[in-house]
């Protein structure tokens, strides 16, 4: 079972929970600028990111996928994730509302071990998925 | 204004010294903070959320580029273990591959970048795989 669903039986399929994430914030791009190491300005300066064609700050791509990797952790427990893959699609800016949604592609039994292959994806408030991906966990 | 030359395939092979990162209760929990992540184990700076690798930077000798020219394209990770505080994490990335593409951008160029991780004895922990776009 999984962590966040221990009431159900996922197969193949299966829809997961969703996550909402709270709105993305320039300080938040600030942040996690600091705690990533990425300092790429065009996340924290309007103005570098004017210079390069865009209209004002962008979201870092890992940030999305960090979402999802804490949906993973939410879902099955952090010790279960075993790959996390994606692929940024849509630029993401300060003021939009993630949310990790996924599905069950297929269930595998592996040395004993059964493990979930998942689809997961963050989309925004327009339904749009800037950040697709595969993923794959362990349950118990 | 000048444009860069696209990186060379003479770049394929080349890779980082390998370095030795400390993960670090504090950092475990700030970079949980700034992803406003809920798990209590990296809110609590047990484990590392699964994309703390990102946090592990190195630099490949000969290979520069304009960072405000770059797109991340994509991003895999394969974990053998989560990481804890207090690992000590061998880690080296080098140059998988370079290739010219024409896509709706113009002339792009891809930079694969192969990531691992290991313990100080050698065992895997993770490896990543990075897609890097240059316009």
């Amino acid at each position: 079972m999984l962590a966040a669903r221990p009431d159900e039986e996922l197969d193949r399929g299966s829809a997961l929970p969703d996550l909402r994430k709270p709105p993305i914030t320039k300080l938040q791009l600030v942040k996690y600028a600091g705690a990533s190491g990425d300092y790429n300005l065009i996340h924290t300066d309007d103005e570098t990111a004017r210079s390069v064609g865009l209209e004002g700050v962008i979201a870092h791509g890992m940030l999305s996928m960090a979402f999802l990797g804490e949906y993973l952790c939410w879902l099955a427990g952090p010790e279960s994730v075993r790959r996390l893959s994606v692929r940024f699609k849509e630029m993401v800016r300060p003021g939009d509302v993630l949310t990790c949604r996924g599905r069950v592609k297929e269930r595998t039994t592996r040395d004993a071990v059964v493990q979930l292959q998942l689809e997961v994806w963050a989309e925004n408030q327009r339904a749009e998925r800037v950040t697709i991906g595969e993923a794959e966990v362990d349950i118990t | 204004m000048d444009q860069p030359p696209p990186l060379s395939r003479d770049l394929i092979g080349r890779e980082s010294e390998v370095v030795l990162f400390e993960v670090e209760r504090g950092a475990i929990r700030k970079f949980a903070e700034a992803v406003q992540d809920q798990t209590p184990q990296s809110l609590r700076g047990d484990i590392a959320p699964p994309t703390f690798p990102t946090t592990f930077r190195m630099t490949i000798p000969g290979l520069t580029f304009d960072l405000a020219r770059v797109l991340h394209g994509a991003q895999e990770y394969r974990y053998e273990r989560p990481l804890r505080a207090g690992d000590r994490v061998r880690c080296r990335v080098r140059v998988a591959d370079v290739y010219q593409r024409t896509g709706r951008l113009g002339e792009m160029t891809f930079l694969i970048l192969a990531m691992d991780g290991t313990d100080e004895s050698g065992s895997p922990i993770f490896t990543g795989t990075t897609t890097a776009i240059l316009r």
